[in-house]
């Protein structure tokens, strides 16, 4: 019954996105492959949404859906082919038939117009308890469908989790193409599954270490466009920024402390690489930390009242806690003669770190009270790790086929991608809070 | 800081011949000169950008220095280091001690230090390593009479390396400070 509406919509939907072309940013997109193991991964049906008679959805949002729960690694969506029947409604759902192709959870849902666009509804159903778990409708314009769809995969991920998704939130990351004078080096920020990439700023000097305000809506950045390293802090609506830091030395490694105010940097105005915070409000900098050696890639505990950074005071790269304000510092990371670049998880448990092991850098998650040090990654110079807001991954830069691409890791093991362009090298991704 | 960024387009050029002779033409020298400077300001597509960014530097040939003269002392101005090390090696002190003596007795000459490191370990730390590297070697000018005024130091960190390759003989050659003319 539902047939042949949905193959026109196909059709419809396939026009569309041609045309599409034309809406969409000139800045490549992020293409993902999904790299981790689906063995544990819970079997799912996100059901083709209905589509009332003459209406052209946009987008195909159970595809979206459906891309967005396999990418947590959480989830194993049947493909559309093995689906004996396509309901799109409450009353056309025959659980048992769903529980006996072996799947746990089952997703349907409608797209009907409405004054602002469409009206998008959406309910899960528990396969073998036989009742349904949840029930939404969502308003979307035309240009929000993506942006809905995200929210439904992040309401179904949630309901079933108990973890808040991520399918709606953004990645920040750098790409690179050319060299010396052909250098070209771009900040850009797209959606989590790769799509949207939006070009925040471009030059043919290079651009640093993107970190994220912890309401979203900001990332502060080191360029070179000036010949030198500052730091700028930029607002993504307006596209409005600010130069922060610009003293003689370095100016790196910015990090937003919890609350939006303070911005921890490193700089070496003062004849070594040091970390301060900026007041944002007040302008006040505070410098934190005093030792000959290197000290730098400051990051804020969740509480806001620790800072952790690499040091290689004791005579290698390590990572040290000290208080927000300053004063003395306790390593923290135990294993290894090189360690760098750490992050704490968004509850503060554990930390995600640069690390050496046998000659090789790689991504490793340190469970800050345990004392366990667990490897998440297998490249040679993989760096620059990322918490998802949610905890559950790790995003960062890796080499494949001698390019510089993204890769996502599931802390729990399991789940994980490769996010790439078509040309040039990515590098840097920073993973953006829950937007508000 | 003061105007020792500037660089001429004949030390450039210099660059390049040290490259070739390097068995590299690949990758040159950050200070290449680009017609402009650059920096695309933001975007959400609709909005319009409102940063204006630097406005390009005027590069003009000037006086070609004796650092230019592949017969000079001063023609060799890399100092390579060992791995995670800001250290001078003793190889390089008479490197350093030749271009202390033409700045000694040029105090109008200023020059940038640029630090820059192989791409192994985490980009902010390297950062700082270049820049620990480059302030190694003007402690040794300044031990050696140059004026504090004469040089500046930059860092590049592994953003602008000169070899491409992930291996140790790339990584060697981009462990480095250049005295910029």
């Amino acid at each position: 019954m539902s047939r042949t509406p949905r193959l026109l919509r196909l059709l419809l939907v396939a026009a569309l996105s041609l045309s599409g072309i034309h809406l969409a940013v000139a800045a490549p997109r992020l293409n993902i492959q999904i790299t981790g193991g689906v063995e544990a991964a819970q079997p799912i049906a996100v059901v083709p949404f209905g589509v009332s008679e003459g209406l052209i959805p946009p987008v195909d949002v159970a595809a979206i859906v459906s891309a967005d729960l396999a990418r947590t690694g959480k989830f194993r969506p049947m493909p559309t082919r093995d689906m004996l029947d396509m309901p799109s409604r409450h009353e056309d759902v025959d659980l048992r038939d769903w529980s006996l192709l072996g799947v746990n959870n089952l997703v349907i849902g409608r797209v009907e117009a409405d004054s602002v666009g469409f009206r998008v509804s959406v309910s899960l159903y528990d396969v073998f308890r036989g009742n349904e778990l949840t029930s939404e409708t969502l308003i979307s314009t035309k240009n929000g469908m993506r942006a809905t769809a995200h929210r439904i995969a992040d309401l179904v991920y949630e309901k079933l989790t108990g973890q808040k998704g991520v399918a709606s939130t953004r990645i920040a990351y750098i790409t690179s193409t050319g060299s010396g004078d052909g250098l070209r080096v771009t900040l850009r920020v797209a959606d989590a599954d790769g799509y949207n990439p939006q070009t925040i700023v471009s030059s043919g000097e290079p651009i640093m270490s993107p970190a994220w305000s912890p309401d979203g809506r900001r990332l502060a950045y080191v360029s070179f466009e000036n010949k030198r390293p500052a730091i700028y802090v930029q607002e993504l609506s307006s596209g409005r920024r600010e130069l922060v830091a610009s003293y003689p030395g370095i100016n790196g490694s910015p990090a937003f402390s919890p609350d939006g105010v303070r911005l921890a940097m490193t700089l070496s105005k003062d004849g070594n690489p040091e970390i301060y915070t900026l007041n944002m409000l007040s302008r006040e900098l505070v410098r934190l930390t005093d030792h000959y050696a290197i000290d730098t890639e400051p990051a804020w505990s969740p509480d806001g009242r620790s800072i952790i950074f690499t040091s290689d005071r004791g005579g290698s790269p390590q990572i040290y806690r000290m208080s927000a304000s300053g004063g003395a510092a306790q390593r923290i990371s135990i294993d290894g003669d090189y360690n760098g670049r750490a992050s704490y998880a968004p509850d503060g448990s554990s930390v995600a770190m640069v690390t050496r092991i046998n000659g090789s850098f790689r991504i490793a998650v340190l469970d800050t009270q345990r004392g366990i040090t667990r490897l998440l990654s297998s490249g040679n110079l993989d760096e620059s790790p990322s918490f998802a807001p949610n905890g559950s991954m790790v995003i960062y830069a890796t080499i494949h086929g001698g390019r510089g691409v993204l890769a996502a890791a599931s802390v729990e093991g399991g789940g994980g991608q490769r996010l790439s362009q078509d040309s040039g090298q990515v590098r840097e991704p920073a993973w953006s809070p829950f937007m508000r | 800081m003061h105007g020792s960024l500037r660089f001429t387009l004949s030390s450039l050029v210099l660059l390049g011949l040290v490259a070739g002779l390097g068995g590299c033409a690949s990758t040159p020298p950050p200070e290449l000169p680009e017609p402009a400077p650059a920096t695309t300001a933001p975007l959400p597509p609709q909005r319009v950008p409102e940063v204006s960014t630097a406005p390009a530097e005027t590069i003009r040939p000037t006086y070609a220095g004796p650092w230019e003269d592949p017969s000079s002392p001063l023609y060799e101005r890399t100092i390579y280091f060992d791995y995670d090390s800001a250290e001078i090696k003793p190889e390089y002190v008479a490197l350093m001690r030749t271009h202390a003596r033409y700045l000694g007795s040029h105090t109008d000459t200023r020059v940038t230090l640029e630090g820059h490191t192989d791409e192994r370990g985490t980009r902010e730390y390297n950062l700082a390593l270049g820049d620990q590297r480059a302030e190694s070697v003007r402690r040794v000018m300044l031990a050696e009479g140059v004026l504090p005024d004469q040089m500046a130091t930059l860092s590049y960190g592994e953003e602008r390396p000169v070899e491409p390759g992930h291996n140790e003989q790339s990584w060697r050659r981009n462990r480095r400070v250049i005295v910029q003319y």
